[in-house]
């Protein structure tokens, strides 16, 4: 008799990070126990990995959008599964987070599937069977271009084609330096979009003021491949702080829809980033370092401010505005000061421009879907180099959805916001 | 500018040749006449286009799985039609034929949508929207390897993975030279795959031996990822011809089970066993050309004797034989020789080994899916001297035979090369 292996397909086996897979085995024995298994290898050299469990049905198959794992680090019928629920390989360094930084080159990740069930020691173990995926931030045709305008630091993001695109501008929060995946992924799915750089850092001695995010915004507007009254600001966790002053007091800058995720309107960015931070510094004391060391900042903008300086006036927004948090952010206080938020646009007539959505179980760093969950992080503040170990948040399984569902929101909303208007008459090139 | 391009979306945007791919065009006008449009440039240098025509709907939507092409290369709900209805480019060389060489990299075909029902001048016109899109012969993880055996050359394909895997040897046509892409998608279905070269312009005239097959079979059984008693012959065209030869009459190789495409079990050489060059040579007489001066070859094997000598004795094949062939193939007498095949089995009483896919209006290049049709080429006999051949076919149902028999030829493997003789699952854990 042969030892014929069975076969694990996965498909697509190249797909977008944002795109679905069907991962099935065929020609196993029947009501086989088996473990799916998903390692990679990130580019700072650590492993991560999910696995779950499965029984073969009668003719020796599993299919993972159609089955129910029955044990591992996710349960139940959840076809990306091995995508969310990774985690750093046991023995690996405490705080990791997987943010993949060249994006020109796939995430490559190995699913395995062994006999029985297991729960370690994969990598010593011999596979029945094995595939390898490539997930792309880049769809074919996207270019990645260096912004090498001197007073604007970023990274442009733009799609195939002879555009004019709508665009967005990417801004990250207060880990600084220059996150590019987002942009990236944003591009595939057909906007220009460029990634900013800004929070100041050692050795970094100019500030960053309004007039910073004002020129970054024209640069973007004024791309001869985007269509100038079609762009978008979208920003995350301190990077809302910097949307939101935007689009209420610059004179300059006029997005056509507003996103934020894990942000607060509190501390408006008026002139100066670098002020701003120093008086959130004023507030350290509020901090919390649980008993397992780990921070809670969400203390530092409790409680919600009765000073009108101290909150962005949310009620001159004139643009839509997507406001996205999780219910277990443990690094701002999204929820009181969102419900303070929608409070100031009910009073001011503006709330219809609002579309709020929480998320019980996640926590501050809503990402891209099935990027996994980081609940805890080391994290190097910028401005002092000062280490610590943050808690951000959530609960694994909420969060996986909330990070595929809102995203499924924020490209929606994009599109519906940012492509003109449908009249009858023909495009004005023709 | 002050409107925004429509949005043009093919998903996925980098899939293995013989997946389906989903394009869509999102913020058009609404009503709007528009072309989708597909260009290809091959590594000869070559261009290949296809087009659809689309009207949007009151969204300004079209989907190109849902909504029928009213004009064009293809017509009608074809979600694949801008791969498989491709042709050369007006005022492009005759006789070409759209086939990858370097298996390492993708097919790139830009996808692009124009404003209006065109028929000619895209590349002078600027596109509403354009989105390129990959197709791969190799999934990730499939190794490529050269075969380092002196006597053989041939390219061995790898799945990932610890294996064993079962194997397929595949044997091409007359063509010759080395053929990579059938292995490489096969290799990224989990079989190892090796495709061999036994002739080639450079040593066209030179004798082939049945010795040379039974080495290459014998490689491939005795790789360490290969489960040796799980290998098939696959064979195209006149490499159908050898693979049945071998069938029959190999007492070294012996195949689990064998895919004929395009082929005959007809003898057409003075010996048994013979090259291309040979099978040209000796039968040239007796072909014909037609109108546009094209060769018309399969009649130089017509009509099939009822002699057995004239032809392998199919009779003496143990294992499940498919053979796939085009109704309107005017390469080789695959219909034909099938229909001769099928009798001599049942006489023999072997018949229940026998599946045969007969395909109406397709011709004998039955490719992988999508690829497009191609109805007459050049073949180099040897490094100067070259025919022009009909192969026959018409391009939407060759194109249905090519995606239909590939699904089938897939399902064969698996289940002669996964599964043993009680149909339960071979593997042992």
């Amino acid at each position: 008799m042969s030892r014929i292996r069975p076969l694990l397909t996965v498909q697509p086996c190249r797909g977008l990070v944002d795109e679905k897979f069907q991962i099935s085995v065929k020609y196993l024995p029947p009501k086989q126990e088996v473990t799916l298994h998903s390692l990679l290898q990130s580019e700072d050299n650590n492993y991560w990995e999910a696995f779950g469990y499965y029984v073969s049905d009668a003719k020796g198959a599993v299919k993972v959008a159609e089955d129910a794992s029955v044990g591992g680090t996710y349960e139940g019928i959840e076809a990306m599964g091995l995508l969310w629920s990774m985690r750093p390989e046991p023995g690996s360094k405490p705080g990791l987070r997987l943010r993949k930084e060249n994006v020109e080159s796939p995430v490559v990740v190995q699913i395995s599937v062994y006999k029985g069930h297991l729960s370690q020691g994969f990598r010593k173990q011999v596979a029945l069977a094995c595939s390898t995926v490539e997930r792309w931030y880049m769809a074919p045709g996207v270019q990645r271009v260096d912004v090498t305008d001197p007073e604007v630091r970023g990274t442009l993001f733009l799609p195939p084609g002879p555009g004019p695109f709508p665009a967005v501008l990417d801004i990250w929060g207060g880990s600084g330096g220059l996150v590019e995946y987002r942009s990236a992924l944003l591009a595939s799915h057909g906007f220009a979009s460029m990634t900013l750089e800004y929070m100041p850092y050692e050795g970094r001695k100019s500030d960053v003021n309004m007039a910073y995010f004002e020129k970054a915004f024209g640069f973007l507007q004024e791309h001869f491949l985007v269509d100038s009254k079609s762009v978008a600001l979208l920003g995350l966790s301190f990077g809302c702080n910097v949307c939101l002053s935007m689009a209420v007091y610059s004179e300059v800058v006029q997005p056509k829809c507003c996103v934020c995720i894990s942000g607060t309107h509190l501390y408006p960015v008026k002139s100066s980033t670098l002020s701003v931070l120093k008086e959130l510094e004023k507030q350290t004391h509020k901090i919390h370092v649980d008993e397992k060391n780990r921070t809670i900042m969400k203390g530092i903008l409790l409680p919600v401010p009765t000073d009108p300086n101290l909150k962005t006036e949310v009620g001159k927004i004139k643009c839509p505005l997507l406001f996205i948090i999780g219910l277990d952010d443990e690094n701002w206080p999204v929820a009181e000061s969102m419900e303070d938020m929608q409070k100031m646009m009910e009073e001011a007539g503006n709330s219809h421009l609002l579309t709020a959505l929480s998320y019980p179980g996640a926590g501050h760093l809503i990402e891209i879907p099935y990027t996994p969950h980081c609940r805890t992080s080391r994290y190097i503040s910028p401005q002092h180099g000062k280490k610590m170990t943050l808690l951000w948040g959530g609960r694994t399984k909420p969060h996986a959805d909330a990070q595929e569902h809102s995203w499924g929101e924020i490209i929606e909303f994009l599109q519906k916001h940012l492509y003109s208007g449908m009249d009858p008459e023909p495009l004005s090139r023709m | 500018m002050s409107r925004t391009c429509p949005l043009l979306t093919v998903q996925p945007s980098r899939g293995l040749v013989d997946e389906k791919f989903v394009i869509t065009v999102k913020h058009l006008p609404p009503k709007q006449e528009v072309t989708l449009y597909s260009l290809h440039e091959c590594e000869n240098g070559n261009f290949w286009e296809a087009f659809g025509h689309y009207v949007s709907d009151p969204q300004g939507a079209v989907s190109g799985t849902d909504d029928a092409s009213v004009g064009g290369t293809y017509e009608g709900i074809e979600p694949m039609g801008l791969l498989w209805s491709m042709r050369p480019v007006p005022g492009s060389k005759p006789g070409l034929r759209l086939r990858k060489k370097n298996v390492q990299t993708p097919v790139v075909v830009q996808i692009f949508v124009y404003m209006g029902h065109l028929n000619q001048g895209f590349r002078e016109q600027v596109a509403l929207a354009c989105s390129p899109v990959e197709r791969w012969y190799m999934a990730p993880g499939v190794q490529r390897v050269d075969v380092t055996d002196p006597l053989v050359r041939g390219t061995l394909f790898l799945p990932p993975g610890p294996g064993p895997f079962s194997a397929i040897l595949e044997i091409g046509g007359a063509g010759g030279g080395m053929v990579e892409y059938r292995s490489a998608i096969l290799a990224s279905h989990g079989f190892v795959s090796m495709t061999l070269e036994y002739h080639s312009a450079e040593t066209v005239k030179a004798d082939i031996h049945l010795l040379y097959f039974e080495k290459a079979f014998r490689i491939l059984q005795e790789h360490p990822l290969v489960a040796s008693e799980c290998v098939a012959l696959l064979g195209l065209s006149y490499g159908c011809y050898i693979s049945l030869y071998m069938a029959v009459h190999s007492e070294v190789a012996k195949p689990r089970c064998c895919v004929c495409i395009g082929g005959s079990h007809v003898k057409s050489t003075k010996t048994a066993f013979a090259p291309p060059w040979e099978f040209f040579k000796q039968n040239m007489s007796k072909m014909h050309i037609d109108k546009e001066n094209c060769v018309i070859w399969k009649d130089t094997l017509l009509p099939i004797s009822s002699d057995l000598d004239t032809k392998l004795d199919v009779r003496k094949i143990k294992c499940p034989l498919l053979l796939v062939n085009g109704l309107d193939d005017q390469g080789l007498p695959a219909a034909e020789s099938a229909e001769d095949m099928h009798m001599m089995m049942e006489k023999a009483g072997n018949s229940h080994l026998l599946t045969v896919l007969s395909y109406p209006e397709t011709g004998h290049l039955i490719e992988p899916p999508y690829s497009p049709h191609c109805r007459a080429s050049i073949l180099f006999l040897d490094s100067s001297l070259y025919m022009m051949m009909l192969w026959g076919g018409q391009s939407k149902p060759h194109a249905d035979a090519q995606e239909q028999s590939w699904r089938k030829i897939l399902e064969f493997l698996q289940q002669h090369l996964y599964y043993g003789k009680d149909s339960a699952p071979l593997s042992r854990l």
